[in-house]
């Protein structure tokens, strides 16, 4: 059942960015930056806490659900270090991911070339 | 002055024509990729967190490594080639889960390596992902002063 | 006295210029394109044995010259000037091969009216009397122009059904003041115009008024019928560019509907090879020049064409300004009057 619930959030997050770069003069670029402030400021109002709940990764694995946990880590944090905590929680609780994303880039960019489009 | 707003409304004359030339782009088949690979792609990281939740991680350690398997996947397949194929069709189902940003980080890093490994690959890594993490870090943290001085 | 000089924009030749020779080099795509059997080297890999796309580039428009040099019967010291420019950043490809081949360098930015720009320049400078053989070359590259203009090439976007696919390519013509070969009777130098288009991915939209705006001037300078030409192409306004343009000059009174063409059109086939729109760059109308119309027009089957490349002139910096695309296009007059 978690799946399903994946499949449908997770499907339905793309098709709404999906929808802004057709319709719109959005780039990639734009859209990525919207959908990860979107994510914190839906997670800040309460309203992003209960689609993460139903969706599971289907929430998590989009970009918003990056917002979210960036929100979030910031709201945990200062519950528990203060006005601190605003400024570490949100890298923390998302170091994980970025880390990843520097090291394992650094690594295929260096192992693979490009290739050309036909 | 007049010829100022001639030329304004010429300008206008034109864009409205070319809009009815430009061919619009086909939103359900779009949409239909995008629901498909994108619901694809959170279904694989369901597995994927199940499965580590299985082996007794934590709910937030499970999360972290499930995104951390995720970026690796998107990195490597951006490495074989595969990745920009499946963003032709999938779009942003492809874009939007944290394996596009894992995409949009190794794309201009594999292609700037001629240029050097400081100034190429480490400068350029972040020319798309870098906006990301600027506006994400930098709301994190402004709701975080926001939530330290409305909750106290 | 400007006595070549016909109306506002043209100028005719006294004695006009023969293009002795051409060679064409385009890369694998549109060795699969239905001009294939024109081009006069089809490479099998874009980066032909370097070490980027850009020094492949340079190297394509390096051997185009040669190439043509001695497909014309001459000989590298023979040759004066060279005329040459392309897209890369501060002309990468045209002034790295002007080093190697040691030929004295004019380098152009026309963006993609590059073709006709250094051929009318070749021209005048050759009825001037200041030359009696020239080399007029440009080339594009679509991993280079990606990687200047757009995303990096893995990145998995997808293109706008507007956008067009830079071709892999170039073309080099030998202007000369005498020999066997078709003559560059007129040649129609085109002002920068720009009607605010800033969707750099619709550049046809963007490009195809400066295209018009040089076609009815020609026709009203010269005073010559649309039905003199066999033949009046376009540079590469693609698909939509194409038919704006047509609609723009039959608006002024020139009907062109039966002999006007694109080389954006002609290069690819779109459906099968995916290119949306069209073929871009300024290998575009380089390579399809240089290839397909120059063998058909010594073969007599095109006799008299009107070549229009065109150019949009815009740049990353200014895109990102929220700027305007301005259009520009150079029209010359081919005729098969050989003496």
């Amino acid at each position: 059942m978690d799946y399903i619930r994946a499949f449908i959030v997770g499907g339905i997050i793309c098709v709404i960015g999906q929808l802004l770069m057709d319709g719109t003069k959005l780039t990639p670029a734009h859209i990525l930056v919207s959908f990860v402030t979107t994510g914190a400021i839906l997670t800040a109002l309460g309203i992003y806490e209960p689609i993460a709940k139903f969706g599971g990764t289907g929430a998590t694995i989009p970009l918003t659900g990056f917002g979210y946990s960036l929100a979030k880590g910031a709201m945990d944090s200062v519950k528990k270090a203060g006005l601190i905590g605003a400024f570490t929680g949100g890298i923390q609780s998302t170091a994980g991911g970025v880390a990843a994303a520097v090291v394992f880039g650094y690594i295929m960019a260096v192992i693979f070339n490009p290739k050309s489009k036909k | 002055m007049k010829k100022q707003i001639t030329k304004i409304s010429k300008e206008k004359e034109y864009k409205k024509y070319v809009n009815k030339k430009v061919p619009k782009p086909s939103y359900l088949k779009n949409s239909l990729w995008a629901f498909f690979v994108g619901g694809a792609i959170c279904t694989i990281a369901q597995f994927i967190t199940n499965t580590l939740k299985d082996f007794g991680l934590n709910k937030t350690d499970a999360n972290t490594v499930t995104v951390i398997i995720m970026v690796f996947l998107g990195a490597f397949l951006t490495g074989l080639g595969i990745y920009d194929k499946l963003g032709k069709k999938a779009g942003a189902g492809s874009i939007v889960p944290i394996s596009g940003f894992a995409n949009s980080i190794v794309a201009p890093a594999m292609e700037f390596k001629r240029e050097g490994y400081v100034l190429g690959v480490g400068a350029k890594m972040f020319s798309l992902a870098g906006p990301v993490l600027v506006y994400g870090f930098g709301s994190s943290v402004i709701i975080g002063l926001l939530y330290y001085f409305f909750t106290r | 006295m400007a006595v070549k000089k016909i109306g506002t924009q043209t100028v005719k030749f006294d004695s006009p210029p023969v293009i002795t020779g051409t060679s064409s080099i385009v890369g694998p795509k549109e060795g699969e394109g239905p001009l294939s059997s024109y081009f006069d080297v089809i490479l099998k890999d874009d980066l032909f044995g370097e070490k980027s796309w850009e020094l492949a580039e340079s190297k394509m428009l390096r051997e185009a010259v040669k190439s043509a040099v001695e497909k014309s019967g001459k000989k590298l010291s023979d040759i004066e000037y060279m005329f040459s420019g392309d897209l890369l950043n501060q002309l990468m490809s045209a002034s790295f091969a002007a080093r190697d081949l040691g030929i004295p360098f004019y380098g152009l930015y026309g963006a993609c009216s590059t073709m006709t720009e250094s051929l009318s320049l070749g021209a005048m400078t050759v009825d001037g009397g200041y030359a009696d053989n020239l080399v007029a070359v440009t080339s594009s590259h679509f991993s280079s122009a990606e990687r200047q203009f757009r995303f990096p090439l893995e990145h998995g976007n997808q293109r706008k059904l507007t956008a067009q696919w830079t071709v892999t390519g170039a073309g080099a013509a030998i202007v000369s003041s005498s020999g066997y070969g078709p003559r560059i009777d007129y040649v129609t130098t085109g002002k920068v115009v720009d009607l605010g288009i800033k969707d750099a991915n619709n550049m046809g939209a963007a490009m195809a008024p400066a295209a018009a705006d040089t076609i009815v001037k020609h026709f009203e300078d010269t005073g010559l019928p649309t039905s003199y030409y066999d033949l009046i192409i376009t540079g590469d306004l693609g698909k939509i560019g194409k038919e704006i343009a047509e609609e723009l000059v039959l608006d002024k009174g020139y009907d062109i509907l039966k002999n006007y063409n694109d080389c954006g059109l002609l290069i690819f086939d779109n459906k099968a090879q995916d290119t949306h729109a069209g073929g871009s760059g300024c290998g575009c109308s380089a390579s399809v020049f240089c290839g397909y119309i120059y063998k058909e027009m010594m073969k007599n089957n095109i006799n008299s064409v009107l070549l229009i490349s065109t150019g949009a002139l815009l740049s990353v910096t200014s895109t990102q300004q929220k700027q305007s695309i301005p259009g520009i296009a150079h029209a010359v007059s081919i005729t098969n009057n050989r003496c």
